[in-house]
């Protein structure tokens, strides 16, 4: 239980920021770790970008500074791009965004949001953290164990992860990594449904904190399955079992001496039935996020709020059931990819509904234009170029032509990069201030946004262009085959891109560091919000609110007619309302 | 903890349950997932076998089902352990407790007997893949025995101190439905590898 009713005895510096047990520290210890996470992340992607728009040029500045076994002069060999590439995958995903979206701005943002003094269940959330940091650190120390990274994508599809050096420490640190995801669902399901305030119904929830349990709900139960198929290829490898070898396997000229009799495409299944609810645990905290932003700088209630909480119920049991539109090319049954097609078209109606509604509710607003607000209304857009390309990969005939081009790199970097990305930016300026206790700067954050909106759409817009040419996304030298030639220049356009998309980080960075120490001080409730996490001081202290709140009207109650002003926060009772 | 801080009653829970009941119910909610993963990995393996050995013929069927009988009785004591909680009856608490703890044991003694029975004919989990699933799931479901086993190990201590603690009926019951969940996956294990 908490120790929130009983005063708070100093605590050591230990205690209080690095083993914490309060949500809100443990929230900034994995907002700053996912960042740098996300910023490793980028880097490596930037050497593969360099690779791929001038094959076999050294890299520039750090060329020298890499390992001559992986890099001789300079030159990136194809086991470090492929090294890169998993790696570059497995971190954004796995160490970067689901930390960021779910972990960082769930455990500060969700107890606040519900009235709560803590998380249900502190010490399991500190765990949750070390887990994750300690599987992060083994996942990028991977590079100098013996091995080296892995080498065979995020999916680490079965035979080929059976093989290649650097997958046992990818497997040993997802299973720690899908651990601490799977304390920490449990630990928000648990808050989120047993500690609202008194009056906080569930239809009174914000839609940040609906986005956050349905999340949690898809951790819960599509991990498990990523967790016992890690465990089973990590038998294979280690205690030399079968289950994803097949009978008469050969490699490289020799049989391999397994017992085989297990399925490769077994692991494709287990795989992406966790993979494509992750699509969505990526995807729904920062839709959450876009709506709070949304109401607050609109100054009037969500459209649709029912709507919105309903379709992401469907997106959540939906989720189960679309998984195998990853795998329409693997050779299984032309009939049960029929199945997923229809469950996919389907899934797409709930995710234009949230869509819709966002537009929606700008209509008739007083729009402010603030720094959250410009992310936030970017995102609408820009995630419906990436939902919109997906309806062609869901098709299974348009499929065949599309599956692993880069036009598939296209979709989901626009869903994942100028979707969650982009909401989570926005996230950042929109707490920043309930956080530290002061503002971002203004100025800088537009334009941390303006070069970062613009620079993302000059990195993945290009690679539909070479995507519907047919480039495959594999080549580490495009160049090699004469087809892809007519390409090459997008390739550039796309690297010159993201090199600025990593300069326009700069800005954003410093402005964080910047606001933290010397930052403009601000109020409880800048944003003359009114939700319950801005009922109490900046930054909350420990425990939260002076006393318990209590809630008497619906989250976005902003221009109520007759009130004296347009906000109504969620906790202030009114006669009126 | 100490006790007079966690000693402060639970605040009121919107669900009539407590944090932690809930909290044991979700993560058994995980458990089946993680479980039914593997029984599907067994049906699609078994499935696509061109030959599958007989469970009886290559397990000792008595042993399975003595070990059966084991964990069904410990489930019983399990229970009793939690009513003697509810009879505030300390000495049989510990009783029941302590059994069900000495069951484990038992449990994990002649699982142990069994597995290295096969090692000393030399089969292992790269035998053949219905090895491997036999030893996978069989020993993942150990490991289930021997957390659960510590888990009631540190109620059996900490049960000295905090008798009278508000929260301490809750944990044992948050102990015992994990137990009794460890014990229906054996129920499911014991056909699936020994009798089909």
């Amino acid at each position: 239980m908490s120790d929130a009713q009983h005063g708070h005895a100093p605590q050591s510096f230990w205690r209080r920021y690095v083993f914490a047990t309060d949500h809100k520290v443990i929230g900034l210890q994995y907002f700053f770790t996912s960042w740098v996470f996300l910023l490793v992340g980028f880097s490596m992607v930037l050497l593969m970008r360099w690779e791929l728009a001038y094959p076999g040029v050294p890299i520039p500045l750090v060329g020298r500074l890499i390992s001559p076994l992986l890099a001789p002069g300079g030159i990136m060999t194809g086991e470090l791009y492929n090294s890169l590439g998993a790696m570059h995958g497995t971190l954004m995903i796995f160490l970067g965004i689901v930390p960021l979206g779910f972990a960082a701005f769930g455990n500060y943002i969700l107890p606040l949001q519900i009235g709560a003094d803590d998380m249900a269940f502190p010490r399991i959330n500190m765990a949750s953290y070390w887990l994750y940091f300690v599987g992060g650190i083994l996942m990028l120390s991977s590079f100098i164990l013996p091995g080296g990274a892995a080498q065979s994508g995020w999916t680490s599809y079965a035979p080929l992860a059976e093989f290649n050096p650097g997958q046992t420490t990818w497997l040993v640190s997802m299973v720690l990594i899908i651990t601490s995801s799977l304390l920490g669902a449990i630990n928000f399901l648990t808050t989120g449904i047993n500690m609202r305030a008194p009056g906080l119904s569930l239809f009174r929830l914000p839609v940040f904190v609906w986005a956050q349990l349905v999340t949690s709900v898809l951790l819960l139960l599509a991990f498990p399955p990523l967790e016992a198929a890690a465990v089973l290829q990590l038998m294979d490898r280690v205690l030399h079992t079968s289950f994803f070898i097949p009978a008469g396997l050969v490699v490289l000229g020799t049989k391999v001496a397994a017992s085989g009799g297990g399925s490769p495409l077994l692991w494709e299944h287990l795989f992406w039935f966790l993979g494509h609810p992750e699509v969505y645990v990526l995807l729904l905290p920062a839709m959450g996020i876009v709506c709070e932003i949304i109401a607050a700088n609109t100054r009037k209630p969500l459209h649709g709020y029912k709507i919105i909480v309903f379709s992401m119920l469907a997106i959540g049991v939906l989720s189960f059931v679309v998984w195998a539109h990853h795998m329409f090319v693997s050779g299984m049954s032309p009939m049960l990819g029929n199945f997923f097609l229809v469950t996919t078209m389907i899934i797409s109606v709930p995710s234009v509904a949230i869509l819709t509604s966002m537009i929606y509710s700008l209509q008739g607003g007083s729009i402010r234009f603030t720094v959250p607000m410009l992310f936030a209304l970017a995102f609408m857009p820009l995630f419906g170029i990436g939902g919109l390309t997906g309806l062609p990969l869901g098709l299974t005939v348009t499929d065949i032509y599309l599956h692993d081009t880069y036009y598939i790199i296209g979709h989901f970097h626009y869903v994942v990069v100028t979707g969650s990305i982009i909401a989570l930016m926005g996230g950042v300026y929109h707490w920043f201030p309930k956080w530290f206790g002061r503002k971002m700067n203004d100025f800088w954050g537009k334009v941390h946004f303006w070069g970062s909106v613009l620079a993302m759409n000059g990195v993945f817009f290009p690679m539909f262009i070479i995507g519907l040419q047919g480039q495959s996304r594999r080549l580490y030298d495009p160049t090699a085959q004469l087809h892809n030639l007519p390409g090459q220049p997008w390739h550039i356009v796309s690297t010159i891109s993201a090199g600025l998309l990593m300069l326009f980080q700069l800005p954003f960075v410093i402005n964080v560091i910047h606001g933290i120490f010397w930052g403009e001080k601000t109020e409880e409730n800048p944003w003359k919000a009114t939700t319950l996490e801005w009922a109490c001081p900046s930054p909350p202290p420990h425990g939260n609110f002076e006393k318990p709140p209590r809630v008497y009207h619906d989250p976005y109650g902003y221009s109520v007619p007759g009130y004296r002003q347009d906000w109504l926060p969620q906790n202030v009772e009114w006669e009126g309302a | 903890m100490t006790t007079a801080a966690a000693a402060a009653p639970p605040s009121e829970f919107r669900t009539g349950l407590t944090n932690a009941k809930l909290g044991v119910w979700l993560f058994l909610a995980s458990e089946v997932m993680l479980f039914a993963t593997l029984f599907t990995t067994y049906i699609v393996l078994r499935l696509g076998a061109s030959e599958w050995p007989r469970g009886w013929e290559v397990l000792n069927v008595p042993l399975g089902f003595t070990n059966t009988l084991v964990l069904i009785v410990s489930s019983v004591t399990m229970v009793m352990a939690y009513a003697k909680c509810w009879d505030r009856d300390y000495k049989g608490f510990r009783i029941y407790l302590g059994v069900t703890i000495a069951l484990g044991f038992v449990f994990l003694g002649i699982k142990s007997f069994e597995w290295a029975a096969k090692f000393r004919v030399h089969h292992f989990p790269s035998t053949s893949i219905y090895y491997a699933l036999y030893f996978t799931m069989t020993g993942l479901h150990g490991l289930h025995v021997i957390c659960g086993m510590i888990v009631n190990g540190a109620l059996f201590v900490l049960s000295k101190k905090e008798w009278d603690h508000p929260l301490f009926m809750g944990r044992v019951e948050g102990s015992g439905l994990f137990w009794h969940f460890v014990d229906i996956v054996w129920i499911f294990l014991f056909p699936t590898f020994y009798l089909l």
